[in-house]
């Protein structure tokens, strides 16, 4: 993309996970841009939880994630679709045996 | 809606130069209703479309604090104070919000704010006009937030995944605000003769530029098509401008107001209301940037952008000092 016109740096971009209640795993919520960390935790709690949505917050550097790319898709999840004994219903038990 | 300057836009040439195949699977994603991520493959126009409407989209809300920031020092009330400050923060959380979808595709939240304030990016038309009264921020809310939900619960089903998320937060934000504006116009219109004066003033002024952010009827909109078939949008402009008109009739009526549209109807046969003719001049004269507010609000934007570098080199040189210090601690 074309270079901002502007002088001043980019501000980093950070995602943002929230734990919405205890027992529940932190959930991606969006990202957000901050200076660091600490301003980022406070601009996540501005921006996403003005109305109750979370217990907990992570903020992690966007630049720190490594994806998978879905061009990929097919080598690296179509494995597992062909190893349908890995699922439950592969296995036959009789009825008479109750519920297993 | 708050996209209103699209350009229609599928170069012909790039499209023949994109792998046939590639196009065709993409369409076939679109059609059984699969939603696109950042990563995946998508057609150049598919991605400009996207940046152009969401960017414009992120603009709206952002200069849309405006109008309304312009009445929460002079709030009647503790109560209408606190729900207007809440409201206006929410907005600047929905450019946020759509910032932050527009840069998936790529494109840097700064370049988007560059446009914005060097006058290359357009907004929608409703907020160039101005708040005269606080009638007007009951207006607002009804009409204006109104007529955004129409557009943006559509939207929450768009084929692009991270604008469909951030649509859905949006919606579930934007009913407090339609009601405390519809809260504020009851209240106006059970109050005393020259309150009920005010809030139909507002009506009348207000009336027919929300009916304008549906944007340019269905006969003369170049780039419905191709956005509907990659299901970005799922109504036309009249579609949801006759949606709209149906549901704020009636709350109109209920307020003991009159719709300043001497040709305002109900149609028996269809079940809807029909609405006289829209000065598409005026819209357009809006939208090139002669609308009576165009100026002050950019202006606006451009002096706030100012008042602020001070802060963001602030922050950036203090998280420079941390990182430093951080990296001398571990090297020691
Ligand atoms: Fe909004
Ligand atoms: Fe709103």
């Amino acid at each position: 993309m074309t270079e901002p016109t502007r002088t001043e740096a980019a501000i980093p971009l950070w995602e943002v996970f929230i734990r919405a209640r205890n027992g529940l795993a932190h959930k991606h919520v969006g990202s957000l841009h901050a200076p660091d960390a600490t301003l980022a935790l406070q601009a996540a709690r501005d921006l996403y939880t003005r109305r109750g949505e979370g217990l907990s917050i992570w903020v992690v550097p966007s630049a720190a994630i490594t994806a998978s790319d879905p061009a990929e898709k097919g080598m690296m999840f179509e494995p597992t679709a062909s190893k349908i004994y890995r699922h439950p219903t592969f296995y036959e038990i009789p009825d008479e045996v109750g519920h297993m | 809606m708050y996209t209103q300057g699209l350009a229609s836009g599928v170069d012909t040439n790039e499209r023949q130069l994109e792998d046939a195949a590639l196009l065709q699977r993409f369409q076939e994603r679109i059609d059984a209703e699969e939603r696109i991520e950042p990563n995946d493959w998508m057609p150049e126009a598919y991605r400009r479309t996207l940046v152009r409407q969401i960017s414009q989209h992120a603009h709206s809300e952002i200069i849309g604090m405006q109008p309304e920031g312009n009445w929460i020092t002079r709030a009647p009330s503790l109560r209408r104070k606190a729900a207007l400050l809440a409201k206006v923060q929410d907005e600047c959380g929905h450019g946020l919000y759509l910032y932050a979808a527009a840069e998936t595709l790529g494109v840097a939240r700064e370049e988007m704010v560059d446009q914005l304030l060097a006058g290359k990016a357009k907004y929608s038309s409703i907020f160039n006009y101005p708040t005269l009264t606080w009638a007007d921020i009951g207006a607002i809310g009804w009409l204006v937030d109104g007529a955004a939900i129409m557009n943006q619960i559509p939207l929450c089903r768009c084929s692009y995944g991270p604008y469909a998320r951030a649509m859905i937060r949006v919606c579930k934000e934007e009913s407090f605000h339609q009601r405390q504006g519809y809260e504020i116009m009851l209240t106006l219109c059970r109050g005393t003769a020259e309150q009920k004066e005010m809030a139909q003033d507002a009506l009348n002024r207000w009336w027919w530029p929300c009916l304008m952010m549906f944007g340019p009827p269905d006969s003369a909109s170049q780039h419905t098509d191709t956005s509907t078939r990659w299901k970005i949008k799922r109504f036309t402009n009249d579609e949801l401008r006759r949606k709209f008109v149906d549901a704020t009739v009636p709350q109109a009526h209920f307020l003991g107001l009159t719709v300043p549209d001497p040709e305002l109807r109900f149609d028996e046969a269809t079940g809807h209301w029909v609405h006289g003719a829209i000065d598409w001049d005026e819209f357009k004269q809006v939208v090139a940037g002669n609308g009576p507010c165009n100026t002050q609000r950019l202006e606006r934007r451009r002096r706030t952008e100012q008042d602020g570098a001070w802060v963001r080199a602030a922050a950036r040189a203090f998280a420079e000092k941390e990182k430093s210090h951080r990296n001398a601690a571990a090297a020691a």
